[in-house]
């Protein structure tokens, strides 16, 4: 236990005396994944931190672990981070062999370090695939993502001119696993684990959503040929029904999408 | 009027926001029919410069390239569905009235003006108010999957500052779902070519050739190569500047750079005290924190708000002797409910905010630092059941119990304000259109539609209003005089300049090589901000601020350590340049808030207030927008007025009690 002040409680301008809160905090061993560029060559570097709060999430260690880096005129360690609220997607980081580290259905930056014991070495890489290629230390490449969308993910839709949203009326439970479907953030979860690299997961929750729902039906099976047509193009493995990526997902995407893909994909094979 | 303040130029010049003439319900209508507009030809030869891929920017950016227009899209993040808007989460208000409760548009134009507190422009708002339900429509065609009722049809459910049920939502996800309905669009406009997509590339400067926004310098945030592009008009949809407060709601690279760079080349910064401080939010845990986390506004509908009744619980609890559960519910003060019977715990996040501050100030407050009041769903739950609770707040449940290590079915949730959205932003005339011509701003980082105020579930509202409906057709009056136009080279000495101004800027901040980091330092500009610009105000408080804010310029202009080189990816130099620039907004909030002697809306000044304790607005003296003119480095802005006229509304001191 250490103690620790929290000096910013002004009330009306007035300064209140410092708070003294008793927290928990650990003491860890880094092994980072650093690499320069992407033709560089990487290699891990092990670094040591001191009385990390265990109420701070995983990428405020990290900020942590830059600052001390900045104060010794080191280069702090690239990594993507945004909302830090688990929804843009932005983070990533493989934690200790898994991706958004070992607690559950949350993203990196939702992880705390209460997950963690005093003393615990922790090894961080990057996401691997050869689909998301590394831009420097912790930062991928994951722009394949946005290109399996713009070759279909999208109901053909203009702006305006369009009927009352209650004209169609879509049952409750469709709407439901619909939305399940479209909780994906695009993290790059499900392919950075898949032994194959594959990005069924994603592909078939973009895929589901779209022909679950009869604004998408239309161009459900067309949908389906030209994402995954592009997938293939773009260097993602084959799925072999692993599994990994559903466990994965901090979203819990669910493989049973995968299956409405390949059903939506066979009708397109069929109509040739 | 009178103005006391010594240090503050004042200038009469009046501000035409080129209002249409005829009715209110008929502004809009009669616009479009006669505004000008671009045929299909002359639209392929357009160029239109898109930064932001947010609601605003990316529905903007996808509904101009499907009209026609070569249109050019930039975001910060390594893709455009990232965009800050996706972390919104309980809903967008429509006038739909499928509840059969009363709405029109008329109740969401009259609704928002007064949740703004009389602070924001009639004809922008009815318009907004008019264009809600084609924004439904259109989500539903893109696939977006709002909650249905179980005859199929769309659910609503209850937001702050009304009394209907005119909020369409997608679980706690509904700024990710229409985010991404309009990055499905988007993507769609990329794929056949009409959009150029820019990501990883951060705007640094608008260039601006006679008198018109003509392009944008960029950096490439991969390679730090800086970069020119041309365009016969630009538009900038990057957000807000919440961010200032260095803690927030607000994503850690949304920034308000853009903003700056729009003042310093001549758009008015409009009312940049109007700042929204969330009532709802996920209290501060320690001083290595990075962000606050919001728990949407929508979980007021079931949640109640207290804190105990007596001090000594109050005490008990911090002292962690005693838990919530303990008290009885006689112990227990819903202050919300007591101040405000008519509205109850769905008073605006204003109100909601500082009665909470009230209450923590005055020693009720809970949590180890005593700044946190209960939410609490025990009644929810006893009356609609568990399951019910966890399929309308599921993931709020979830997200809460993660970060705080606490099960919110069991223990009420604590929560404190934060600083969530920025009201305030660059001034826009009826068409969107700055003070500069050719430069257009939308979303968030405009000034226009929610006055002192903004209600919840109304920013996902204006940021697709903007860009699906109101951009798309005011830009063509724009755009229909620059046909004859040709695509300028980059070459010329106005692009020349802007970048060369850019790149001595970088070299200045990287040859300081000083001791503290610029998060450090942005740490104690958020600090200033949170104490004396946050949310009770006074004169004095905010001349220290404005002390402290030119102590902390300097600091960082002779002090600031970037690590790395600028011809590379280099995440510290992004946020040096970003801090630069949050520094100029931090003290031109607080220049703002001093000039506005009175209480509207988020701003609230403790010498202007009701005996209640309610915000106390001085409508004879302060019923503008005020617009700040950049006057030159290290000069003090003009300020400019655009006189708000209230022609068919009729004012009065908000009242959510009876």
């Amino acid at each position: 236990m250490s103690l620790f002040t929290v000096n910013n409680v002004i009330i009306n301008h007035k300064v209140i005396p410092n708070k003294i809160v008793m927290e928990k905090s650990i003491n860890i061993t880094l092994k980072i994944w650093r690499q320069a560029g992407p033709k560089f060559k990487g290699a891990f570097e092990t670094y040591k931190l001191d009385n990390i709060s265990t109420d701070s999430s995983f990428l405020e260690m990290i900020d942590e672990l830059n600052e001390q880096l900045i104060t010794e005129r080191k280069e702090p360690i690239a990594f993507d981070h945004d909302c830090r609220e688990g929804i843009c997607g932005m983070c990533s980081l493989y934690i200790n062999g898994q991706p958004h580290g070992p607690d559950g259905e949350i993203t990196t930056c939702q992880l705390h370090m209460r997950n963690f014991k005093d003393g615990q070495t922790i090894t961080v890489e990057p996401w691997r695939s050869a689909a998301f290629p590394v831009i420097k230390d912790l930062m991928v490449d994951r722009g394949a993502f946005d290109k399996i969308i713009q070759a279909g993910g999208f109901v053909s839709v203009n702006t305006g001119g369009i009927p009352d949203g209650n004209s169609i009326a879509i049952g409750k439970d469709i709407a439901d696993e619909a939305m399940d479907a479209a909780s994906c953030i695009g993290c790059g979860a499900c392919v950075a684990t898949c032994k194959n690299g594959s990005a069924m997961l994603f592909v078939s929750a973009k895929v589901s959503q779209l022909a679950l729902l009869p604004q998408g039906k239309v161009e459900a099976a067309q949908r389906a040929k030209a994402m995954v047509a592009k997938m293939d193009e773009l260097g993602f493995g084959n799925c072999t029904n692993t599994g990994a990526c559903e466990s994965e997902c901090p979203k819990n995407v669910s493989i049973s999408h995968i299956a409405r893909l390949n059903r939506e994909y066979l009708v397109a094979k069929f109509k040739g | 009027m009178t103005n006391k303040q010594d240090s503050t130029k004042v200038e009469t010049t009046k501000i035409d926001a080129r209002i249409p003439e005829g009715a209110l319900a008929e502004k809009w209508s009669n616009y479009k029919a006669h505004q000008k507009l671009v045929n299909p030809s002359n639209k392929r030869r357009l160029d239109v410069i898109v930064v932001g891929t947010g609601l605003a920017g990316a529905s903007a950016a996808a509904s101009m390239a499907e009209m026609g227009f070569n249109v050019l899209n930039f975001c910060i993040q390594d893709s455009p569905r990232r965009a800050h808007s996706i972390a919104a989460q309980g809903g967008i208000n429509a006038a739909k009235n499928y509840q059969n409760d009363g709405d029109s548009v008329y109740r969401l134009f009259y609704d928002t003006i007064k949740g703004g507190d009389y602070r924001a422009r009639e004809a922008n708002v009815y318009r907004l108010a008019e264009v809600s339900n084609g924004i439904i429509d259109q989500c539903v065609a893109q696939g977006v999957p709002f909650a249905r009722e179980y005859g199929g049809l769309l659910d609503n459910r209850s937001f702050g500052g009304a009394q209907v049920s005119r909020t369409f939502y997608a679980k706690g996800q509904t700024g990710q779902q229409l985010l991404l309905g309009a990055y499905s669009a988007l993507s769609r406009q990329i794929g056949k070519g009409a959009v150029k997509l820019y990501s990883r590339y951060e705007m640094l400067d608008v260039v601006i050739i006679d008198g018109r926004a003509r392009g944008i310098i960029a950096r490439n945030l991969i390679s730090g190569k800086i970069e020119r592009f041309f365009a016969h008009a630009v538009v900038v949809g990057s957000g807000g500047y919440g961010n200032t407060f260095f803690l927030s709601t607000n994503a850690m690279n949304s920034n308000g750079s853009a903003l700056v760079q729009m003042y310093k080349k001549g758009a008015y910064f409009a009312n940049p005290a109007y700042a929204q401080i969330h009532p709802t939010c996920i209290p501060v845990h320690g001083d290595k924190q990075s962000k606050l986390t919001l728990m949407s506004e929508s979980l007021r509908n079931d949640g109640r708000i207290w804190v105990p009744k007596k001090k000594e619980d109050a005490e008990a609890i911090r002292a962690g002797k005693k838990k919530a559960t303990d008290l009885a519910e006689g112990e227990r003060d819903y202050y919300l409910e007591r101040r405000y019977p008519a509205f109850g715990n769905l008073v605006p996040r204003d109100v909601a905010s500082r009665a909470a501050k009230e209450r923590c100030d005055a020693g009720f407050g809970v949590g180890n630092t005593g700044l946190a009041v209960y939410l609490d769903f025990s009644d929810a739950i006893n009356r609609l059941g568990e399951n019910v609770v966890r399929e309308r707040y599921g993931n709020l449940f979830q997200m809460y119990e993660k970060i705080v290590d606490d099960n919110p079915y069991n223990m009420p949730m604590m929560i404190y304000p934060a600083m969530h959205y920025t009201m305030g932003g660059i001034w826009v005339d009826y068409e969107l259109q700055t003070s500069v011509k050719g430069l257009f701003c939308i979303g968030e980082a405009n000034f226009s539609d929610h006055g002192a105020n903004r209600l919840g579930a109304s920013a996902l509202m204006q940021g697709l209003a903007d860009g699906y409906f109101v951009l798309p057709y005011t830009i063509q009056n724009y755009l229909a005089d620059q046909i004859q136009v040709p695509r300028l080279s980059t070459e010329l000495p106005e692009f020349e300049e802007a970048e060369k101004a850019v790149n001595d800027k970088i070299k200045k901040l990287m040859s300081i090589q000083g001791k503290h980091s610029v998060d450090s330092i942005h740490r104690e500009l958020g600090l200033i901000m949170w104490d004396f610009v946050g949310m009770g105000r006074n004169k004095a408080g905010l001349e220290t601020a404005l002390e402290k804010i030119k102590a902390v310029r300097k600091e960082f202009w002779s002090n600031v350590y970037i690590p790395g080189t600028e011809g590379d990816l280099n995440n510290e130099l992004e946020k040096a340049l970003r801090v630069a620039d949050f520094i100029e907004i931090g003290e031109l909030m607080a220049r703002d808030a001093l000039m506005r002697e009175e209480s509207c809306g988020g701003h609230f000044r403790e010498e202007f207030q009701t005996p209640e304790g309610e915000a106390l607005r001085n409508d004879e003296d302060f019923s503008f927008a005020s617009c700040w003119k950049f006057a030159g480095e290290g000069k003090e802005p003009e300020l400019l007025k655009e006189t708000l006229d209230y022609e068919f509304i009729h004012r009065q001191q908000r009242n959510y009690k009876s």
